[in-house]
């Protein structure tokens, strides 16, 4: 029976599982003439799954309801709040897809299935609570990135990005795997709650720190984070727009919140091993995000460097090391994906008269003229991606500040701050060009309806609108980051 | 004596092997010493009594992988000399690079002397159950303790056939497939035709 109360907790999995290998039946018969109606089912998979996993955001932070396969899966609130941002960028990407490959002729019937593998990936990452878990979702999640990104095959860069994401994402796996070993040689035991025990609170033991510091490697490359964060300009450049959305929402949530139950749960007796890594990784990618982006003309490269700059405010959350670190963190998170999404449905908006892609910024000149609204959305997200305060972005950034300071870490706030004015120059500079420069008349594409209605409703979350969210979304986040502090 | 003697002797290979493996010229010979390399190993595996893993190591690693490997490398046409070359240009950083790691190692190590060094706890439980063979303890665990891993390996598989036929599966305008009940429905009257042609004046087709 206990194997039944397990198959019965990960039931969003479930759901997951059996409804992909339902509609590769489908796409093995139907083709790819089939991709659109499995898209929209597999739409409706991701919404079944989000409803499966909302009980479990209030049922309670930890115990035995909480915990599945002899402790292998924790299904708390903190696994929940996760699961749902990550449901959120993978069904945004089922959205914007199918109109864009169908322009190239080129929507395939995998492509819907490969989001809903990834997602099943991911929350496997999220609710791991054993380091076997942790990289079985990882990967399922990694392998199935590398797919989405060279799956326009016609297209040389697609191809590349794809390469290159394989081959580093494959030596990031092999660190953190030789991290995992080492952990487990040191501790004896691959469980979060094990770990956490064996490693005590005393000194830690040098093949240990070994162990914590190539997990830790490991998983700054799945986050982007500096000094692991070369691939993903390139990436996010060649990868086709609707998969770049896809890659700076969901697998970004799902690496931060595992990076988070890792430090936090695994690694949380010995908070001095690995805050001042997140410190330097943090200040690393802020600065590197801030001064990367500032060179750059292609606004899928600039939103990567962007990416880099915010994971490393978000680090800061985590270097607090401190349930008010962690609750700041995921509201930031929350924040960044649906900035993430506004900005990459600009992106794909952005098309000449024969509908291929604009992607310098250069042309954008003189937007507001020839399409204010875009112009307008694009500009509400760089103002609340740079932090400007009537905007949502600046809760999030307020936060993770105010967690650092209360943790006696003003030196770090401070340096973010400074670095935030840094970043505030690139963001505004594409205001700059969108309102002030010479109308160039190049972007004629019309977005689809279903992408204007994505970018309404994220613009006007990130509007000052979006504060009449904050005791909720503050609530969640809360409980959220209280149950990956309690421990078994 | 003989265990000890027999664990020198498969590491010394093995560490040989791999090193040539590296360094071999021909990628063929690559992939041969690689394949040394894995049946060492696995006699390193039979030394500590994981018998199953060792078999796993030859029947998967040198009878699939390698092979798949050799195959792979045979089909490939590449100009080896000009990846020669520019491994002599890189060669120089490549080894300061290699003197930087060595000497922060020695570092590290040095420093650690000064604290305490654990190297791993002594095992409290036998590795199998007894009465259990290794191979029945590993599927005893697979089932049991681990069967979410195990399924959800098993969707990473999927992911990956998924993968590559995506990847490489394309249709091709120039092939010409088989249609068998096209085949099946053909008559002997549409097939064939009697003429009856005139001496000298041969067939219109």
């Amino acid at each position: 029976m206990d194997f039944l109360h397990s198959l019965f907790a990960v039931s969003a999995e479930d759901l997951l599982s059996t409804s992909v290998l339902v509609l590769l039946l489908v796409a093995a018969w139907g083709g790819d003439k089939a991709s659109r109606a499995i898209s929209i089912v597999a739409f409706a998979v991701l919404v079944g799954a989000a409803a499966l996993a909302v009980p479990a955001l209030t049922a309670g932070a930890g115990g035995a309801a909480t915990s599945a396969f002899g402790g292998h899966i924790k299904l708390d609130a903190f696994a929940a709040f996760a699961k749902l941002l990550i449901y959120v960028g993978s069904g945004v990407t089922l959205i914007v897809a199918p109109a864009y490959f169908d322009r190239f002729k080129a929507m395939r019937a995998e492509f819907p299935l490969l989001i809903l593998l990834a997602a099943l990936g991911m929350g496997i990452m999220v609710s791991a609570n054993d380091l076997l878990t942790l990289y079985i979702g990882l990967e399922l999640n990694s392998l199935a990135a590398y797919v989405l990104a060279a799956i326009l095959r016609a297209d040389g860069r697609s191809a590349e990005a794809g390469l290159k994401y394989f081959v580093l994402g494959s030596l990031a796996s092999g660190i953190l795997l030789y991290g995992i070993s080492l952990t487990y040689g040191f501790t004896g035991t691959t469980s979060f709650d094990g770990i956490r025990v064996a490693l005590g609170t005393g000194a830690l033991s040098i093949g240990a720190t070994f162990g914590l510091v190539f997990v830790l490697a490991g998983l700054a490359f799945k986050i982007s984070a500096a000094p692991f964060h070369m691939w993903t300009p390139d990436v996010y450049e060649g990868a086709p727009a609707p998969v770049t959305t896809f890659f700076a929402t969901a697998p970004k949530v799902a690496a931060l919140a595992l990076l988070m139950r890792v430090s936090l749960d695994a690694f949380g007796g010995q908070p001095g091993a690995w805050q001042q890594i997140v410190i330097f990784a943090s200040l690393l990618s802020i600065v590197i995000g801030a001064l990367g982006a500032i060179g750059q003309d292609n606004i899928k490269r600039l939103l990567a460097y962007s990416s880099i700059n915010n994971v490393g405010f978000m680090l800061i959350g985590l270097a607090a090391g401190t349930a008010a670190g962690a609750s700041a963190m995921l509201v930031y998170l929350a924040i960044y994906v649906v900035s993430s999404v506004a900005a990459f449905v600009v992106v794909l908006a952005l098309r000449d008269e024969a509908g291929n892609a604009i992607e310098s910024i250069a042309q954008l000149g003189g937007l507001s003229r020839t399409r204010p609204w875009l112009a307008a959305a694009l500009a509400v997200v760089m103002f609340s991606l740079a932090g400007i305060p009537p905007l949502f972005g600046f809760w999030g950034k307020f936060l993770v500040f105010q967690a650092a300071v209360q943790a006696h870490l003003v030196v770090l706030a401070a340096l973010g701050i400074a670095a935030s004015v840094i970043g505030a120059f690139y963001y505004l500079k594409v205001v700059k060009v969108l309102y002030f420069d010479d109308a160039t008349d190049a972007v004629q594409g019309r977005e689809e309806l279903a992408n204007r209605a994505l970018l309404l409703g994220s613009s006007l979350f990130l509007s000052p609108l979006g504060y009449l969210l904050t005791p909720w979304l503050g609530n969640l986040a809360g409980s959220a980051a209280a149950a990956l502090f309690h421990f078994a | 004596m003989i265990q000890a003697i027999a664990f020198y002797l498969f590491a010394t290979m093995m560490i040989t092997s791999a090193i040539v493996t590296i360094t071999a010229r021909n990628p063929v010979h690559s992939v041969l010493w690689l394949i040394l390399a894995f049946f060492n190993a696995a006699g390193l595996m039979v030394l500590v009594g994981a018998e199953f893993i060792a078999m796993l190591l030859i029947i998967v690693y040198v009878g699939a992988v390698a092979v798949l490997f050799l195959f792979v490398v045979m089909m490939l046409d590449i100009d080896f000399s000009e990846l020669r070359g520019g491994f002599i240009r890189n060669a120089p950083l490549g080894l300061l690079l290699a003197a930087v790691l060595l000497g922060e190692l020695v570092f590290g190590i040095l420093v650690s002397s000064a604290g305490d060094l654990h190297i791993a706890k002594a095992a409290t439980v036998a590795a199998t159950p007894a009465g259990l063979s290794n191979t029945a303890a590993i599927g005893a665990l697979l089932y049991t303790r681990y069967l979410f891993e195990f399924e959800a390996a098993g969707m990473i598989l999927l992911v990956a056939m998924i993968g590559a036929i995506v990847l490489t599966h394309r249709q091709r305008g120039d092939t010409r497939g088989q249609n068998v009940s096209k085949q099946v429905a053909r008559r002997p009257q549409d097939a064939t035709i009697n003429l009856q042609p005139e001496v000298g004046k041969g067939v219109q087709l």
